[in-house]
């Protein structure tokens, strides 16, 4: 597997953004894993509530800090990802499949693909590693 | 201020670890991952530079009571070759320190001290002092501390002494991997382990030579992630976090340091009048029974009202639950009792636990 698949779209904030059908899986990637340390507690919104692109949705937790998720885009959540409340480490093992983190109803469609591609978004975490 | 580096930066930096700034050090604070070291800890061995710690000396006749006076806990109960866990005590009972104090003889006493409190105590002392002057040899020594159930048997390889006589909380001088170490099991993990007083200049070759024994066994480098994560899952207390200037030993649970029929210490007034008035806070562990994780300086609530704050928090990777301590008013510190930690505005069910949080395993 790729560091960065190519069929996803990426934030600023270590976000990864994949359409499937209508909706919209939302993760973090793999830099973001790595850079967070051991996951240990992942907080995600409700079913049914709004998120807004650019706006913190939940919190992820590891053994050393708190980090804020931020949305990559606007919708409706959809479905979140259950299983992270007990083996919330799926998130540092499996980034990009078993890790993802909630399902969104984009309230803009064509608002994922404005977000960054795979070498936009790989630029800019080595950039920052310079 | 640029953070000051320990004779193990370089092999820090070949191992690939991260580096955090700690109390003015530039300390690794994992390597590879944080659950990971913990676990290497709980269950074979890990090796931490813990050379940024401070080490005060006090030589000549009369050492021993001139250290004795300025601490709670008492020298003159221990044999030779004998440590002891104490508190540097200010007036009002708080603690200046929590200390380690090592017994070479009544004639040479050696005190273990926090980093972050290096020139502080030191001052503290050489003020406070009567008699024996204390000396600053914190440049002189590195640290390392092996740690795990594996330390001694690894240990044991790399030295032509017996380690076996060496209780806990009991030293002896020799050398490891040929190198002169004061040898000392003492720790801060809850498992059985060494701590490896070294001068600098040899430190690498020694942490070089333990790694490269250890590592079948399962010997991994760790860092202060885990050293953290491990000391709170045994209610250890951390300077700065859990104790303070402003918290005495009797409030923080510590009163097994305290011993008021040593004769005269600095801050013994203050607590003979906290023992018979009652503490009216006490430190207590607790267990978050709701979802999050507690972290240093949330707020504790009981109904409406704040009542205290979190000193220490985390997920404890052993005892696979999100664990804390904090003060809290002596009628909320019962096993058993409720309260909540406000975590992000909301509050999140918490109740007392007995202490350690990780069973005898």
């Amino acid at each position: 597997m790729a560091e960065y698949p190519k069929n996803l779209k990426y934030t600023k904030e270590h976000e990864w953004a994949r359409k499937e059908g209508k909706s919209v899986v939302v993760g973090i990637t793999s830099h973001a894993q790595e850079e967070l340390g051991d996951v240990v507690y992942v907080e995600l919104p409700k079913i049914g509530s709004s998120i807004t692109a650019g706006v913190p949705f939940g919190v992820i937790e590891s053994t050393k800090a708190v980090s804020e998720l931020f949305a990559p885009i606007s919708g409706k959540v959809v479905k979140v990802n259950e299983s992270l409340t007990g083996s919330p480490q799926t998130v540092n093992e499996d980034p990009y499949q078993a890790g993802w983190l909630i399902e969104v109803e984009p309230s803009d469609p064509r608002q994922v693909d404005q977000l960054m591609d795979a070498s936009a978004y790989e630029k800019l975490v080595q950039a920052k590693a310079e | 201020m640029k953070p000051r580096q320990t004779p193990l930066y370089d092999a820090h930096r070949k191992l690939g670890a991260r580096m955090v700034d700690f109390a003015g050090w530039e300390m690794p604070v994992q390597y590879t991952s944080v659950i990971a070291e913990h676990e290497a800890v709980r269950g074979a061995a890990g090796l931490f530079d813990v050379s940024h710690m401070g080490e005060v000396e006090f030589t000549g006749k009369g050492a021993l009571e001139s250290a004795n006076r300025l601490l709670s806990n008492d020298l003159s109960r221990c044999a030779d070759g004998q440590a002891v866990y104490s508190g540097l005590l200010n007036e009002r009972g708080g603690f200046v320190d929590d200390v380690v104090a090592y017994r070479f003889s009544p004639e040479r006493i050696l005190i273990c001290i926090n980093a972050s409190n290096r020139d502080k105590d030191f001052a503290w002392m050489s003020e406070r002092v009567v008699g024996v002057k204390p000396v600053n040899r914190s440049d002189d020594f590195a640290q390392l501390a092996l740690q795990g159930p594996r330390a001694s048997a690894i240990l044991q390889r790399l030295t032509p002494a017996d380690l076996s006589p060496i209780r806990n909380y009991h030293f002896s001088e020799g050398t490891v991997a040929g190198i002169p170490c004061i040898v000392s099991r003492t720790g801060y993990t809850g498992e059985d382990g060494f701590e490896l007083y070294c001068s600098p200049e040899k430190a690498e070759a020694l942490w070089l030579a333990l790694l490269e024994e250890g590592e079948g066994e399962g010997l991994r480098p760790a860092g202060l992630g885990a050293r953290d994560s491990l000391r709170t899952e045994m209610k250890y207390a951390l300077y700065g976090n859990d104790i303070d200037d402003d918290h005495t030993p009797l409030e923080a649970g510590l009163g097994w340091i305290v011993k008021l029929d040593k004769g005269d210490f600095i801050g013994r007034a203050a607590l003979e009048r906290q023992k018979s008035e009652g503490v009216g806070r006490k430190l207590v562990g607790f267990e978050l029974t709701g979802a999050g994780v507690p972290r240093h300086g949330y707020p504790i609530v009981s109904g409406e009202k704040r009542v205290g704050e979190v000193t220490s928090g985390t997920f404890g990777p052993s005892v696979k639950k999100p664990i804390g301590m904090g003060y809290v008013p002596t009628g909320l510190a019962s096993e058993g009792l409720n309260f909540a930690v406000e975590i992000r505005g909301r509050p999140v069910e918490a109740k007392v636990v007995k202490t350690p949080f990780l069973k005898k395993h």
